[in-house]
């Protein structure tokens, strides 16, 4: 189902929690909201599913104007982080209830209970409560509702945010799977970058109830358009420095200075502002060299995460393997000059950017 | 230093606690001359007269009737009333939401006494004096603030997503609130159902005061029984104990979840 946003403006008490939205949602696709709390992620959903009427601004699905129809006649599935189930019914019954209450036969509700429940590996706890299963399962079960129905249109609001890591990355494995049948719009909020990269689709960064950006994921990665979406788009957080370009050379500091890349040659020379993702400092090898002062070193995973200071910036490195380093100790950093995302003054991005 | 053992204590309690019903029960299998003429621990002339009168004279067993009668509306219409206000309460936001919550509970702070009076004449001038109904709706004053208080606190513990799933899943209001919403929260009406129960069981103030025959409560029957035929305390020991079956047979249902509403702290 093809889902079109019009100018769409939620405001709760006089607080504005989404501004002037237009989003046309990618049809039978995965479509990822990326932002950090409070970035509107589920009010948007809220705002597609009905529970909410918007402030001004229509919502339309496949051409028709829905905004005015209610949550039970848009036939829309919804998943939430904390796993809902209803606590009175079965497992078979939370999955069956959406079908009964649509009236289907017995027959066919038991027939579409069975062929769901087995795709979700439900079916040895289809006679026991929601109380009485893990939280992987309890969600499972969220999920076989959400898809039993067959809805157009299936809203996931971070449904993996509550599960432990390995069961996440198990059910995120599957989750594109189990939609690419259906031709179901999916919409996935989160506020993980790494999910939406391993999810793939499609991307919309979110900042304070405004979308930055819409489009395949992997572009609002590589090109972000402002450097608010650069920074919803990574985690840890995007490093930045202002530098001062002057012909071919870009300056961060006295000692630090580079020659710059083809696309940013070509501007006005002036102040510019220069992002790098924690990945690409790399504490050994070639590139820019600069030096930091070590604020925290801190290991987590296979990863070591330094916080440092560059020229009074707060910088982090993210690396692999475990390194230890001194607090205070000043280090040998290096990234490559051409992986730089380079932004003018307004925080516009400047594209033609090396791929990765 | 001795240590006492473990059980010492608590049975301590339990035999304080239990004593004053033991003495009840035993005092109904005596006969009133054996009450009167002195302490004893068990019953000398085992009788149990006491409880064949009670079971014979329709003018005592009637009063259990009337009370169970009473009793029962009473718990049916406070419930009734009390889900949706108590829904309202725990899943909107309207003006004076809270105010209106703490003016329920108002209610209970003023002694039945005080509208006694009130009572009596406006249910005399409407006819319904001397019926069942009467006390009923008498005694909702107290109960159903209580129920809505307890119910609240339940539904508050429900999270609203569920509403909202359900109304995904194409349920409509009512639907959703007697398929789904309230089995979810049988715990809760239980409790509360049983507190109602309670109250409207043991109060006698109300109860008496708008009655005079054909909805006479059992504690009335037993205060002016005791008053026109001298001192019948072996029947009254045995109408008081009977009176304690209901409750005991109650709770018996309700203990588990009792136990729930007080983690929630609306008990």
């Amino acid at each position: 189902m093809a889902i079109e946003l019009h100018n769409v403006v939620k405001q709760v008490d006089g607080q504005t929690h989404i501004y002037d939205t237009s989003l046309n949602l990618v049809k039978g696709e995965f479509n990822i909201l990326l932002g950090t709390t409070l970035s509107g992620k589920t009010t948007l959903m809220r705002l597609m599913a009905g529970l909410e009427k918007p402030t001004s601004g229509e919502i339309w699905f496949d051409g028709e104007n829905v905004t005015r129809i209610p949550v039970q006649k848009r036939n829309v599935a919804m998943v939430y982080q904390a796993f809902i189930n209803y606590p009175s019914f079965s497992v078979y019954e939370n999955i069956a209830s959406p079908l009964k209450v649509a009236g289907l036969s017995k027959s066919q509700v038991d027939e579409r209970v069975m062929k769901i429940a087995d795709l979700l590996k439900l079916t040895p706890m289809l006679n026991r409560q929601p109380s009485e299963l893990s939280g992987g399962q309890q969600q499972r079960t969220a999920l076989a509702r959400a898809l039993v129905k067959g809805s157009d249109l299936v809203l996931l609001d971070e449904p993996l945010a509550n599960l432990d890591y390995k069961l996440r990355e198990e059910l995120r494995d599957e989750l594109p799977k189990l939609f690419a049948d259906t031709g179901a719009t999916v919409v996935y909020a989160t506020s993980e970058p790494l999910e939406a990269l391993l999810l793939g689709g499609n991307t919309a960064t979110l900042d304070r109830g405004r979308v930055v950006q819409f489009g395949p994921t992997a572009q609002t990665y590589r090109n972000p358009v402002s450097l608010t979406g650069a920074k919803v788009f990574s985690d840890p957080p995007i490093n930045t420095a202002r530098v001062r370009k002057s012909g071919d050379n870009i300056q961060l500091s006295d000692s630090i200075q580079w020659k710059a890349p083809a696309h940013v040659v070509k501007l006005d020379d002036g102040e510019y502002t220069i992002g790098i993702r924690p990945h690409q400092i790399k504490i050994s090898g070639v590139g820019v060299n600069v030096k930091g002062k070590v604020q925290i070193a801190e290991i987590s995973g296979s990863e070591s995460i330094i916080r440092m200071t560059v020229e009074n910036n707060n910088w982090v490195c993210e690396t692999h393997g475990i390194h230890a380093f001194e607090v205070g100790e000043e280090v040998d950093f290096f990234f490559d000059a051409e992986r730089c995302l380079y932004f003018d003054n307004a925080e516009k991005f400047i594209a033609a950017q090396a791929m990765e | 230093m001795v240590r006492l053992p473990k059980w010492f204590i608590p049975t301590l309690y339990i035999v304080f606690l239990m004593l004053p019903i033991y003495g009840l029960l035993s005092m109904s299998f005596k006969t009133t001359n054996e009450i009167l003429g002195g302490f004893s621990f068990f019953p000398q002339e085992f009788t149990l007269e006491n409880y064949v009168k009670i079971f014979t004279d329709p003018t005592w067993y009637n009063g259990y009737i009337n009370s169970l009668i009473y009793v029962v509306i009473n718990t049916v219409i406070s419930i009734s009333v009390a889900l949706p206000a108590a829904y309202a309460f725990s899943r909107y936001k309207f003006l004076g939401d809270k105010h209106l919550f703490f003016w329920l509970l108002t209610n209970r702070m003023a002694p039945p006494a005080v509208f006694a009076l009130p009572f009596f004449q406006l249910y005399s001038a409407i006819n319904l004096f001397d019926t069942h109904i009467a006390v009923a709706l008498a005694h909702c004053l107290f109960n159903i603030p209580l129920a809505v208080w307890i119910l609240e606190g339940f539904m508050s513990g429900i999270p609203k997503e569920l509403d909202e799933t359900a109304y995904l899943d194409g349920y409509s209001f009512w639907r959703f609130f007697l398929r789904i919403f309230v089995p979810t929260i049988a715990a809760g009406i239980g409790v509360a159902a049983f507190f109602c129960f309670m109250y409207s069981w043991v109060e006698l103030l109300l109860a008496k005061t708008l009655t005079s025959v054909d909805a006479k409560p059992i504690a009335a029957t037993m205060t002016r029984t005791a008053s026109t035929s001298g001192y019948e305390l072996g029947l009254l020991a045995a109408a008081g104990s009977l009176t304690l079956i209901p409750g005991a047979f109650v709770i018996y249902f309700v203990r588990n979840y009792i136990a729930k509403g007080f983690a929630l702290g609306r008990v």
